[in-house]
């Protein structure tokens, strides 16, 4: 049953673990960005008179190093450009063709890929980061169990971007542009996910609005978890939240889905 | 100089074709640094100051090097995709015509869409100097004039140094990246709230700091000394290194052969 989505997954892998000069190039790229960033929030929390924040300059560290590491687990604008030239081409109808679900087979694609980019990537940041000078090093997690949840929520957060990215390629079968739908999804989705600032910095309103939201529990939760920003009791009713959005949103995306595929029209050629 | 209009008049025509598609995209254009600048809105509001700069005075970095960066993007284009002019041996087209090899890529690739990062920079621009009391004289505005060509020609130097490293390598580089929207990334705020060596690489070997850190000031009113206005001149002597790179990869460029 599940072998099928197995073997695409690990196709996947390998096919993406090729890549592997492009990755190191990567890698520097993703150590210069990291700097400017914790410079930037350094040069705010150089400010003394400011009322203390809910987050301290070294919580905001590790949040922008996790966010480097792990920046492919966690974007919106990682695309998958073959799956959207089946949909405009009407290649689709070969995947229609396909003895297995439709939704499940492009999931796997889909994960495969942030894995395979990311494994790559993720293990060098860390390393280098934990032994960098002080104020840029990562610090550990406060205790063994914050580490533990942060682990599950990382992965559980995976599998809820690629639940999110799976509606962006089904909106394209309804605008045919993919340019357009992926641009609203990542110019919002990570906004609201507390990619360009940590959500406990944004100001009251603005946080019930993230927090009303799914977008917040693929980026800002874990990397809080892990900072122990969130007290462990916390994090685990937020796993919780975590898996109630996850079968919304795959729930959701199949529902769409089926609906796409029966109106869709494969236009010869 | 007309090669290059009737390149752009072309080229405009042809985007405008699938008008509906450009409109989303200019729109977009124009949210993706708006995000950008809600977390800076937001940051302030929480911190108050950034190192002794105030929210407007941040304001007017953040737009004159997003209007620089977008005009680049604009007009430039040609160069930040001239990977895969090489890749696939369509360079040599460019070599047989009798004209210039620069001029030819600049007009290969126009996004116009560009345009609304340019228009949101542009309302920024005028919001920052609205709030800010700045005693404007002749010379501050000649200043900011200078500052904005200075970025849009040291955004460019970068496009094509980056394009002549294809010449060698064939594929592009994501290591490019740190130099064009890093330098972005990191020109939008002040350059004094970096470490030092960062202010030194990109004051002294990518003058970024000339075009942007330091005429401010003297806009601003933070340094009197009259000469801070012209230096985003020097913007200028980047970009001659970067033109002998290119001319030098274009001789020893060898077709791919496809």
């Amino acid at each position: 049953m599940i072998k099928p989505y197995y073997a695409v997954l690990r196709l996947r892998l390998s096919n993406g673990l090729q890549y592997r000069a492009a990755a190191y190039a990567g890698i520097g790229t993703q150590f210069f960005f990291g700097f400017i960033f914790i410079m930037v929030f350094e040069a705010f929390y150089a400010q003394t008179s400011a009322a203390a924040p809910q987050m301290s300059l070294s919580e905001v560290v590790a949040y922008c190093w996790l966010k480097q590491a792990f920046l492919a687990f966690i974007v919106l604008w990682l695309r998958d450009n073959e799956l959207f030239q089946l949909i405009t081409s009407g290649n689709i109808a070969y995947e229609l063709c396909r003895p297995s679900g439709i939704y499940g087979l492009w999931y796997a694609k889909l994960l495969a890929q942030r894995l395979s980019s990311a494994l790559l990537r993720c293990l060098p940041i860390l390393l280098v980061s934990f032994f960098l000078p002080q104020p840029y090093r990562l610090e550990l997690p406060p205790d063994f169990a914050a580490f533990l949840l942060f682990v599950c929520s990382l992965i559980i957060g995976l599998f809820l971007i690629v639940a999110i990215s799976m509606l962006i390629y089904i909106s394209v079968f309804i605008t045919m542009s993919p340019a357009g739908s992926l641009l609203m999804f990542s110019v919002f989705g990570e906004f609201f996910a507390g990619m360009i600032i940590p959500v406990p910095l944004m100001p009251d309103w603005m946080q019930r609005i993230v927090y009303a939201l799914p977008f917040h529990w693929t980026v800002d939760f874990p990397f809080r978890v892990y900072t122990g920003n969130i007290s462990t009791l916390d994090a685990r009713a937020g796993l919780l939240f975590q898996l109630l959005w996850l079968a919304a949103l795959i729930f959701i995306g199949k529902i769409a889905m089926n609906k796409a595929l029966r109106r869709v029209v494969v236009q010869g050629g | 100089m007309t090669l290059y209009f009737k390149y752009m008049l072309l080229l405009f025509k042809a985007q405008m074709e699938y008008r509906a598609s450009f409109l989303l995209l200019v729109l977009g254009q124009c949210l993706t640094p708006f995000t950008v600048f809600t977390g800076l809105y937001f940051m302030f509001e929480r911190f108050g100051d950034m190192k002794g700069w105030s929210f407007y005075e941040v304001l007017l970095c953040f737009a004159v090097t997003h209007m620089a960066f977008s005009i680049t993007e604009c007009f430039a284009r040609g160069f930040d995709m001239f990977s895969s002019l090489v890749v696939s041996g369509d360079f040599d087209r460019l070599l047989v015509r009798p004209r210039g090899t620069i001029i030819q890529v600049l007009g290969s690739k126009f996004e116009f869409s560009r345009v609304g990062r340019l228009l949101l920079g542009a309302g920024v621009l005028i919001w920052a100097i609205m709030n800010l009391d700045i005693a404007w004289s002749p010379l501050k505005i000649t200043a900011l004039v200078l500052m904005e060509a200075s970025g849009v020609i040291i955004f460019a130097s970068i496009f094509i140094l980056c394009a002549s490293f294809s010449f060698w390598t064939v594929q592009g580089l994501e290591i490019a990246n740190i130099l064009t929207d890093g330098g972005r990334e990191m020109t939008q705020y002040p350059l004094s709230i970096y470490h030092r060596r960062i202010q030194q690489f990109f004051t002294f070997i990518i003058p970024f700091g000339c075009a942007n850190y330091l005429p401010l000031q003297y806009i601003l009113g933070r340094e009197e000394n009259p000469i801070y206005a012209f230096l985003p001149l020097a913007g200028l002597l980047f970009l001659v290194p970067c033109l002998l790179i290119w001319q030098i990869g274009v001789r020893r460029y060898r077709s791919t052969g496809s």
